[in-house]
């Protein structure tokens, strides 16, 4: 549907900045080497070919136990153009840190806090990268695979002697 | 045939009058609310029970309705909204998220409203009908006619052996936790 798209990344970026692309269900997306991330973003939002004027989505996958175990997923839409694409950033365990896509749609910015708060992935350069969702005493990131299902991080209870 | 006899009748008194002017206070957080705003309007009117006048300050209320899921960030907001209301108070938990968390079993639902405050009366449901809704009402009456709600028992107790009420510290939160540098203290790591 949008395989133009895909066209034009290949044909500016040619030193191995897209890692793999594809198509699926009629969608075409793209793997992007980790240092092209925002080179690719920005591309994509200025060239008049491909036009990518709205930021649809943010989010992140926990491949646990793949490498790199993260993916930060980015939809994209031109509404000029009527053409979409997905981009896929891995991120590793070890390090997990991604340039900030804010100074390229300022909409990433909550999605970004989103993706932090559940999945802890730092974006480099965000201008505010607290907790969206949890509380700020929330210890951990509740949507990696890891985190154990029953685990609560209660703010308040009732005390156990109280006759209330 | 002394004081006593008085005073007892007294508190049916009071009690029955207390059973049949309840000014609700609705915490709605959730789809249930739709159902709540059903058993208000005329159809099922809940007036007719003597309960028709929704409050939205604790502070005038004597009968807080938890409708809907609570969360564990709601959790301080909600036992400070019980703590303001005035005295005797009772508390009806609306639908099966209230009750017990209902089908969310994860890190951010809260396992039941009574693990902050004291629920007088439980209605299951997903959402409940509105007839339960009235059944609830009517128990709820009984129960503050027998002076058995929770708070009820606790002024008795009070009366009886000095101040024993408790209030959670941790139902108060610092206003700075929102900011920057409290961030830390949540920061990413493994779970130990």
């Amino acid at each position: 549907m949008s395989q133009n798209v895909l066209d034009r990344l290949k044909a500016q970026f040619t030193g191995g900045e897209l890692l793999e692309t594809g198509t699926q269900h009629g969608d075409e997306w793209a793997r992007v080497r980790r240092d092209a991330w925002v080179a690719v973003a920005t591309f994509l939002r200025d060239d008049p070919a491909t036009k990518m004027d709205m930021f649809i989505d943010l989010t992140a996958v926990d491949r646990f136990s793949t490498e790199p175990r993260f993916d930060v997923v980015v939809h994209l839409y031109s509404v000029s153009r009527k053409q979409r694409v997905r981009l896929y950033g891995g991120v590793p365990e070890d390090d997990p840190t991604l340039e900030t896509l804010v100074g390229v749609w300022a909409g990433a910015n909550w999605f970004e806090r989103e993706a932090y708060d559940l999945y802890g992935v730092r974006f480099k350069g965000h201008p505010d990268l607290r907790r969206i969702l949890m509380y700020p005493e929330f210890v951990g990131h509740p949507l990696r695979k890891d985190y154990p299902k029953e685990k609560r991080q209660p703010l308040v209870r009732r005390q156990p002697n109280s006759v209330d | 045939m002394g004081l006593d006899f008085y005073t007892g009748k007294l508190a049916d008194a009071v009690n029955w009058a207390r059973k049949f002017s309840l000014f609700s206070y609705p915490f709605v957080t959730a789809c249930c609310g739709m159902e709540y705003m059903s058993v208000a309007a005329p159809k099922y009117d809940i007036a007719r029970f003597g309960a028709e006048f929704p409050r939205f300050s604790p502070r005038q209320a004597d009968l807080l309705i938890i409708v809907g899921t609570i969360t564990e960030r709601q959790g301080p907001a909600l036992r400070r909204i019980y703590d303001q209301m005035c005295e005797p108070k009772w508390v009806i938990a609306f639908g099966v998220c209230a009750s017990t968390g209902g089908f969310y079993q994860n890190y951010s639902t809260m396992p039941g409203a009574d693990q902050v405050v004291p629920v007088d009366v439980y209605i299951p449901g997903c959402p409940p009908r509105p007839e339960q809704v009235l059944d609830a009402l009517i128990l709820l009456q009984e129960r503050i006619q027998r002076g058995e709600g929770h708070s009820q028992v606790m002024l008795k107790a009070e009366q009886k052996n000095g101040p024993g009420y408790d209030v959670p510290t941790t139902a108060i939160r610092p206003r700075t936790a929102h900011l920057p540098g409290a961030v830390e203290s949540g920061k990413a790591g493994k779970i130990g």
